[in-house]
């Protein structure tokens, strides 16, 4: 209690310490990351191509991913229908909800919502996997066997996110559509011809190009930080607890981030 | 002897983790051609000292000169390269689970040379049936026990013959007939092969059979390099209380080396048969 006079300084000084620790947490995470994508991109382009491994990890991220994906853009699509139909109303504008459907899936729900789905299924299975192969050795063994473990592990996983996430994404929003197409027609029963229509004229190419280029970005992100997480983690089965539980959450936080970032360099606004 | 480069040179290696000193300056010589055994209690930096051998680990600093090259200074694809001329055999096995035991042997083969299938297949399974493990060929490591999967591992490290394996307890969790097996593989790389090894045991009895150097390692220092012979007669306190209370004789090791190659493996033989003659009955 005497010293008490003393304590809060110190004590503010060390919670100051301990709220940015989060902020030097996520630009190491960065620089880690970034780090890695370098090597990646290094060793993808030098020889031997493991064909084999690439197609296992396709089969991995997009077909084991492809009805749970298709299922979040369905129930997406039909919650979307729904609430835009409700605001609508209110001013007669229903017949636009099929173009704003489409625009708010391309350009916003189709990208985030899948990366976020791949996040916690394959970025999930890809840091556990790693983390139990550095802790029992195993990439040790193949760096003794001369095989550079970026390229044998990581190349593959990044190559399936680049190209799987763009294309669960376009499965996303195509069922999507298709919610909300049924709650537009068969359950509110709005005009099918205009629906369609509204569809065609409010959706411009740079909508998906936008929707596009987030996939690519995010499934980049995505399968990277899971590999990191993965690749570097230590300390035992509790160090891979953490380390996929710490890929789940950064993959997800990068999503937005770099959501924001996207937008806001893609969308004249203004 | 004297005047010849040794194969593996280790100069005043030091290995901090955070603040912990795990490795305080370390020298250490393998001749070529040669067996050195690495004892020492548990935690005292065994596997991290041979870690660094293969690069696993970069020092805090001291150098590790291997041929001739310090590989603690060189790139990513320059250490590839060397890495084709080590083997190791992993104290927790290390295999590849999403592969079968016969692919995980036939793994540095399909990687590393351009046989073709048939002969990968041949050797791998050659190697497998060495180390008696060949009915295991198509099981995962998750299927087999824990005394396969070391074998499997060390079919892996020797299926490339290299020229430098290094084995960190290939003979703990394996029962004392598989132990000897194992012993007279790693003599068998050395005399056919010349090749030079590195082994960690704590099994005193095969340390002192296959060794043609021992260090004793003692929390992160060599307390003792030399024969098995120099090192029983070791003055230092600490390396006569670490010996006799692994209840080595002493007077049998002092007795059996120095011997003959040839009569080594023909003494190996003979114990062979009568290990096989027991089975068979
Ligand atoms: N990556 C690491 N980070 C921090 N400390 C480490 C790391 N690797 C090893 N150590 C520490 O270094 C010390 C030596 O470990 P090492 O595995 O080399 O011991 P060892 O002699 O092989 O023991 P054992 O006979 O039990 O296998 C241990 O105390 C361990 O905690
Ligand atoms: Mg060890």
């Amino acid at each position: 209690m005497a010293d008490a006079p003393e304590n809060p300084p110190q004590g503010l000084v060390a919670s100051l310490v301990a709220l940015t620790a989060p902020v030097r947490e996520a630009v190491e995470e960065v620089g880690t990351v970034g780090d890695l994508a370098l090597r990646a991109v290094v060793w993808a382009l030098r020889p031997p191509y493991r064909l084999q491994l690439v197609v296992v990890q396709f089969e991995f991220v997009g077909v084991q991913s492809l009805f749970l994906v298709g299922l979040v853009g369905l129930f997406t699509g039909m919650v979307f229908a729904v609430q835009t139909v409700y605001g609508f109303r209110r001013f007669g504008a229903e017949n636009m909800v099929g173009g704003v459907v489409a625009l708010s899936l391309a350009r916003e729900m189709a990208p985030v919502l899948t990366a976020i789905m791949v996040a916690a299924r394959a970025g999930s299975g890809m840091a556990a996997e790693l983390g139990n192969m550095r802790a029992s050795e195993q990439i040790d063994a193949l760096e003794t066997m001369a095989v550079n473990p970026v390229q044998y592990l990581v190349v593959p996983r990044l190559l399936a996110g680049l190209v799987m996430v763009p294309v669960l994404t376009l499965v996303f929003f195509l069922v999507g559509l298709g919610g909300a197409w049924i709650i537009g027609i068969k359950v509110l029963s709005l005009d099918p011809g205009i629906f369609a229509d509204r569809i065609r004229t409010l959706i411009q190419p740079a909508d998906l190009m936008q929707g596009l280029v987030k996939s690519v970005v995010f499934g980049v992100a995505v399968t990277l930080i899971a590999c990191r997480h993965g690749f570097y983690a230590s300390g035992g089965a509790v160090g891979v607890g953490q380390a996929t539980t710490r890929a789940v959450v950064w993959s997800v936080v990068g999503v937005f981030v770099l959501d924001y970032i996207l937008t806001s360099l893609l969308t004249p606004v203004g | 002897m004297s005047e010849a480069e040794p194969h593996v040179r280790v100069e005043k290696l030091v290995k901090i983790y955070g603040n912990r000193t795990v490795l305080h300056g370390v020298d250490l010589t393998i001749n070529r051609a040669e067996t050195l055994v690495i004892i020492g209690g548990s935690g005292a930096g065994k596997s991290t000292l041979v870690r660094h051998l293969i690069a696993l680990e970069r020092p805090t600093s001291g150098n590790i000169i291997i041929d001739g090259t310090d590989i603690s200074s060189l790139s990513e694809v320059a250490l590839a390269r060397e890495r084709r001329r080590f083997g190791m055999v992993f104290q927790k096995y290390a295999l590849f689970d999403s592969m079968t035991c016969f692919d995980n042997v036939a793994f540095p083969l399909r990687e590393q040379t351009k046989l073709s299938e048939r002969d990968i297949r041949e050797k791998a399974m050659q190697k497998l049936k060495e180390l008696s493990v060949d009915h295991a060929a198509n099981l995962t490591p998750a299927q087999i026990s824990g005394g396969m999967a070391k074998r499997v591992g060390i079919a892996r490290a020797l299926v490339m013959e290299p020229e430098l394996l290094i084995y960190d307890e290939p003979t703990s969790g394996l029962d004392p007939v598989t132990s000897r097996t194992v012993d007279d593989l790693i003599e068998e790389m050395r005399e056919k092969f010349g090749v030079t090894s590195a082994v960690i045991t704590h099994d005193m009895v095969s340390a002192f059979d296959i060794a043609d150097q021992i260090a004793m390692l003692i929390k992160g220092r060599v307390v003792a390099q030399g024969t098995p012979a120099e090192v029983l007669d070791h003055a230092d306190p600490s390396v006569q209380s670490f010996i006799r209370s692994s209840g080595v004789d002493a007077s049998r090791f002092a007795q059996r080396r120095p011997r003959s190659p040839s009569e080594a493996l023909a003494e190996k033989a003979i114990a062979r048969k009568r290990a096989r003659v027991a089975d068979a009955k």
